[in-house]
């Protein structure tokens, strides 16, 4: 378990702006991802846990240790710290075999068991037929498990990947979450995922943090926070909603309705706490929750007109983009659609979110 | 043909090479890594030697080793003989001439280091001193190696200092240097010629190795 209070502060200069990290998470065993754009202070906080950054503030606690703590000068050196780290760039040693990098790391283990552990090591991550060539010799995925053997090979309380999956092509990605997913499946022990990419966030995420300008906006499960942002920050960062702004007209509590301006049409939206007429909120809704139809003759209810932009091929099927709002559909409901000349989007009412 | 000062002064540059290097890496893994008050103090104190007139340097090694020196008369307690006006002073003022060369360079090396190889070292575990005899030292080799090399022909070359604390004794402290000086001074052309054109083929080569090293690690 990990119990983190992290607080650092970096003055302004002529080149950047000032920053500030004020986070505060809980990590049990399992994987937490921490999520957000770059600069938004995710690695900064792996790094003030491994003790490579020193926070002005706060307190960090692994498994009843104190690692670090600002009131009682208690800040342990990185080698004291029992912190797997994966690097960006694997760091495995250059001038090491991948069998003597992982030797390194086992030091703490009596001769004759440390060679066992290192080939337990090698043989567990499928190692074995490179273990005597060194780094650069090594293929993407091969310098990967390496590093994460490595790491794991010293027997840590925590483990810390710094966007492991930065630059990685989609099969090698593939081969990381599976390794990932192993190790979460046998190791012990919370493992903290620095990572901007969204798929890798929900595909092996216990838990999420996400992370906004130094700040943790929104935690919890991965699934939870997409099928409910609280912000249209998270909404915004996750990247994958629809932001409709939208102007209040009338609210209607027993039914738990709206009826909002959008676009300048009025359609029904979702009840809305805590706003009065008038108001200006943002509503999110997810691009395949939309309906896409052949605009009819007159439109029903909650259906509004709309001009195509561009049509867009996605992984998952078709993209249409209209002005303002974004739709999304399996291709082969697309080709029965594609010969439109006009088109309208269906908002149903309960896929709205208020934000 | 007395080729006495030459053995000698390689004599001489080689264990002040290793006292340097020894000296030098230690100094320059402390300034590297260290983020401690007055560490720009302590490089430009390290820094001086390049900098001075040799003749104030050996004035202040005079003070400081010199037989009414607390060290002088320690280090003639011990071996039965003074430090200075000997071949041993020629070396302490070898090693003050090539340090400065190779606490800058062996630095600049270690500094150059991808970070995140000693980060992951600390990060497994390893101590302090592991961490520079395994990582960093290995991964900085070709550089250094590349500045002990050019702290070696500094040592060779070194006139001044090595005037001030060694003195001119013939076949005793006189250095190649020393020796060329007195050739020329006492119009012994040929003596100086022979002298000269050795040193300067010696100097050539360790430049040569220097300049090769320092471009294959930049290769990497």
């Amino acid at each position: 378990m990990i119990d983190a209070r992290i607080q650092k502060e970096f003055a302004g200069g002529k080149e950047r702006a000032s920053f500030k990290l004020d986070v505060q998470f809980r990590a049990a065993r399992g994987v937490t991802v921490l999520f957000g754009a770059s600069g938004a202070g995710k690695s900064l906080t792996l790094d003030a846990i491994a003790g490579f950054a020193k926070p002005g503030d706060g307190r960090i606690m692994l498994n009843d240790r104190i690692l670090f703590d600002a009131t009682a000068n208690v800040n342990l050196p990185p080698r004291q710290r029992g912190c797997g780290y994966v690097f960006q760039n694997h760091a495995l040693f250059p001038h090491m075999t991948l069998r003597d990098n992982i030797y390194f790391a086992a030091a703490h283990l009596p001769h004759v068991e440390r060679r066992r552990r290192v080939s337990e090591a090698l043989e567990r991550f499928q190692l074995n037929d490179v273990a005597g060539r060194k780094p650069g010799e090594l293929s993407g995925g091969q310098k990967q498990r390496g590093s994460i053997a490595r790491a794991l090979s010293a027997e840590p309380g925590a483990l810390l990947l710094d966007e492991p999956s930065r630059g990685l092509d989609a099969p090698l990605r593939r081969e990381l979450y599976e390794v990932l997913r192993e190790v979460r499946a046998e190791y012990d022990a919370p493992i903290l995922l620095v990572t901007h990419d969204l798929a890798e966030c929900l595909e092996l995420a216990d838990q999420v943090l996400i992370y906004r300008d130094g700040r943790i906006v929104q935690a919890g499960e991965g699934k939870a926070i997409l099928d409910a942002p609280t912000s249209v920050d998270v909404a915004h960062l996750l990247g994958i909603f629809n932001l409709l702004s939208v102007e209040i007209l009338s609210l209607d509590p027993s039914r738990n309705r709206s009826r909002v301006q959008w676009n300048g049409t009025p359609i029904e939206g979702p009840y809305i706490s805590a706003h009065f007429l008038g108001d200006r909120v943002t509503l999110c809704v997810r691009p395949a929750d939309l309906k896409a139809i052949p605009r009819p003759p007159k439109l029903g209810p909650n259906q509004v007109g709309v001009n195509l932009r561009r049509v867009v091929n996605t992984a998952e099927g078709v993209r249409l983009d209209f002005e303002g709002v974004s739709v999304e559909m399996p291709q082969s409901e697309y080709a029965a659609k594609a010969d439109n000349g006009n088109w309208a989007v269906e908002f149903p009412p309960h896929a709205m979110r208020a934000l | 043909m007395d080729w006495f000062p030459l053995w000698l002064s390689l004599k001489v540059a080689l264990l002040a090479t290793a006292i340097s290097t020894v000296l030098g890496l230690a100094v320059a893994w402390w300034l590297a890594r260290g983020d401690f008050r007055g560490r720009e103090l302590v490089d430009a104190l390290v820094t001086l030697p390049l900098v001075l007139p040799p003749t104030v340097l050996g004035y202040y090694l005079l003070i400081v080793i010199g037989r009414n020196s607390t060290f002088g008369a320690m280090y003639e307690s011990i071996t039965g003989g003074p430090l200075v006006f000997t071949w041993q002073g020629a070396v302490v003022a070898a090693v003050l001439h090539s340090l400065p060369l190779l606490v800058k360079s062996a630095r600049a090396a270690l500094e150059a280091i991808d970070h995140s190889y000693e980060r992951a070292a600390r990060s497994l575990g390893a101590p302090e001193w592991k961490v520079f005899l395994r990582i960093s030292l290995p991964l900085a080799r070709l550089p250094i190696i590349a500045a002990v090399t050019l702290a070696f022909a500094r040592a060779l070359g070194d006139f001044g200092v090595t005037l001030m604390v060694a003195g001119n004794i013939p076949g005793k402290t006189q250095t190649v240097a020393v020796a060329i000086y007195d050739a020329v001074e006492s119009g012994d052309g040929d003596t100086a010629r022979a002298l000269v054109l050795a040193v300067s083929l010696l100097a050539l080569g360790i430049v040569w190795v220097a300049n090769k090293l320092n471009s294959k690690a930049s290769a990497l």
